[in-house]
């Protein structure tokens, strides 16, 4: 088998299901960004979709590869030693201190 | 071309003792840095603080007092390292302005051995990308041939190596990252087994593949570092113990005879340029007369690693990057009249195409209904990935193949197909997916361009990884 392997199957996004996408994700998409994206991530989709031929029975999915489990640490608070004032700098909206965020309920 | 730089422990060595100034080495970088500045391997420097450390550890000298192992030695971080000094921004628009409030734990690490940042090198922004093109600063020029890219994401910190403006640097390697770049380039690269650095204070890709590696001119160099970085760390509760033994490599070490390596079948076929194909096939008949034992490996599932990783890449980055909202730090949408307004906009504008891209990608495979055809089937794909390398390490030692399949393309001629692009990670996600650990080396030249060799080992076999890549660079050089 060769090691790439490009065949059209059957995913093709409209541009409705890339605004829906979207909006899950929070973007804000311009048209032509729309457009775009619904021939790429056609594109892309079907190149991935070559797995739904891999025979997998009895196989379990893999999350991680390190066989760690359960890594805990004591329930104790750390000083980091980290100054709140610097910590704030980078917010983009501070009010007394606190991070202001825009209206949330219309 | 020779470089001005002495190996990284020579170079400690002379700064503990005063032969050399840890200013002077820092001015050198700093020097070459300006000097090569129209590559746009770099984005900024952290010169103030550089001189600033410099200088505290030439009195520390002065007064007699003990200096680290890497006392003086200048690097360069990848963008994605949180450090002091400069901002940190991934190369990305939405993190413009951001000051990091920590430094990342393998920079602590680097600077309680006395080693200086002095400077943060460009990448495709979050490290989506192979060229350095999806940067949202500029794209990286490669030091041979500068109408071609320099490999990515860690392009930059590749570059900046092979021009000689710092002893080493450091990169991230998620699907290839830090060993197709060296590659392209011409430098070491190494990606170490799955856990054993520490990650926290990095900028997260896909957390499940994520791991941070040196680039270097050596392989001892390569080592000499990821003896000092590699550890534990409460911080980041994925990380593994490190090998007792440690990893720098003494000067004894052992014959290649009996090593027993495997060329992997699927990297040799179809789809690999004629130029990369006959560099490995040189490195191998080199290898095989310093008495290797070379044997052909298939790893049957190998042609679906690229679809397994760009399926469970997408997923952890739509994931990684939703905590850029615009409403703690970063780029942010003033004018929005309500929270939702903010976030779309804010995310709309302040992400690159590519991290969009990867974001919907993601969104839309861990969507209800999809799931199980994407993500778990591409989990489950994994499984079986993870156990024909097993197999394949119960007969063999290392495994051995190119890195990419072509050597560094131009500069615009993948830019408007992202999957053209992700194809050039073909030989470079398996060892992400599995977690085993993988080394560039130089290998030769096609033309002026550089072709890499890469070896991989078992997991946590990185010790045997490194010793058995410098014996193989003193037969490549």
């Amino acid at each position: 088998m060769a090691l790439v392997q490009l065949k059209a199957t059957m995913s093709k996004l409209t541009q409705d299901d890339i605004l829906k996408l979207a909006r899950l994700a929070r973007l804000q998409l311009t048209d032509d960004e729309v457009d775009e994206y619904a021939s790429e991530l056609s594109e892309i989709l079907q190149y991935v979709e070559q797995l739904s031929a891999v025979d997998v029975t009895g196989l379990k999915p893999t999350n991680q590869v390190t066989g760690l489990t359960n890594v805990t640490r004591a329930d104790e608070i750390k000083s980091y030693g980290y100054d709140p004032k610097e910590l704030r700098k980078n917010l983009p909206a501070v009010e007394n201190d606190q991070i202001k965020v825009k209206r949330m309920i219309g | 071309m020779a470089s001005q730089w002495l190996g990284v422990n020579e170079l400690a060595a002379n700064v503990q003792t005063g032969k050399t100034k840890a200013v002077e080495l820092v001015e050198q970088a700093l020097a070459t840095i300006a000097e090569k500045a129209e590559y746009n391997a770099i984005i900024v420097t952290t010169e103030d603080r550089a001189r600033e450390r410099a200088n505290a550890i030439d009195a520390s000298v002065a007064k007699g007092e003990t200096v680290g192992r890497l006392a003086g030695v200048p690097f360069i971080a990848k963008d994605n390292f949180l450090v002091f000094g400069a901002e940190t921004t991934a190369a990305s628009n939405i993190l413009k302005g951001f000051t990091a409030p920590y430094q990342s734990s393998v920079i602590e690490k680097l600077e309680a051995e006395g080693a200086i940042c002095v400077a943060k090198a460009n990448l495709d922004a979050f490290a989506h990308g192979a060229s350095t093109e999806n940067s949202d600063v500029f794209t990286t020029k490669n030091p041979h041939d500068t109408t071609r890219v320099p490999g990515g994401s860690s392009g930059g910190s590749a570059a900046a190596v092979v021009l000689d403006m710092a002893p080493f640097a450091l990169g991230t390697d998620t699907g290839g990252s830090i060993r197709q770049p060296a590659s392209f380039s011409g430098c070491v690269g190494y990606k170490p087994t799955y856990g054993l650095v520490s990650r926290s204070g990095v900028v997260a890709m896909a957390s499940s593949t994520d791991v941070i590696g040196p680039l270097t001119r050596t392989v001892e160099d390569a080592a000499y570092i990821m003896n000092i970085i590699a550890d534990r760390d409460e911080l980041d509760s994925t990380t593994i113990e490190r090998d007792p033994a440690g990893y720098a490599l003494g000067a004894n070490n052992t014959s290649l005879k009996g090593q027993k390596i495997g060329i992997i079948k699927e990297y040799m076929g179809e789809g690999l340029s004629p130029a990369v194909k006959a560099i490995i096939e040189n490195s191998v008949a080199k290898l095989k007369s310093a008495g290797a034992e070379i044997v052909e490996v298939s790893l049957p599932s190998l042609p679906m690693a690229l679809a397994v990783y760009y399926i469970i890449c997408p997923a952890e980055v739509s994931s990684n990057l939703g905590r850029y909202d615009g409403q703690r730090y970063g780029h942010t949408n003033p004018d929005a009249k309500d929270l939702d307004e903010s976030y779309m906009g804010a995310r709309g504008t302040g992400f690159g195409k590519e991290a969009k891209r990867r974001i919907m990608i993601g969104t839309y495979v861990l969507s209800s209904g999809y799931y199980d055809a994407y993500y778990k089937q591409a989990q489950t794909v994994r499984t079986k990935l993870i156990q024909e390398f097993e197999e394949a390490f119960k007969d063999v030692d290392f495994l051995l193949g190119p890195v990419a399949p072509t050597t560094a393309f131009k500069i615009g001629e993948n830019a408007n197909d992202p999957l053209q692009m992700y194809l050039s990670d073909v030989m470079t996600v398996a060892a992400n997916l599995v977690g085993t650990p993988a080394i560039s080396l130089p290998a030769g030249k096609s033309g002026e361009l550089p072709v890499g060799l890469q070896l991989m080992a078992p997991q946590r076999a990185d010790r045997a990884l490194l010793t058995l890549a410098k014996q193989t660079e003193e037969l490549l050089v």
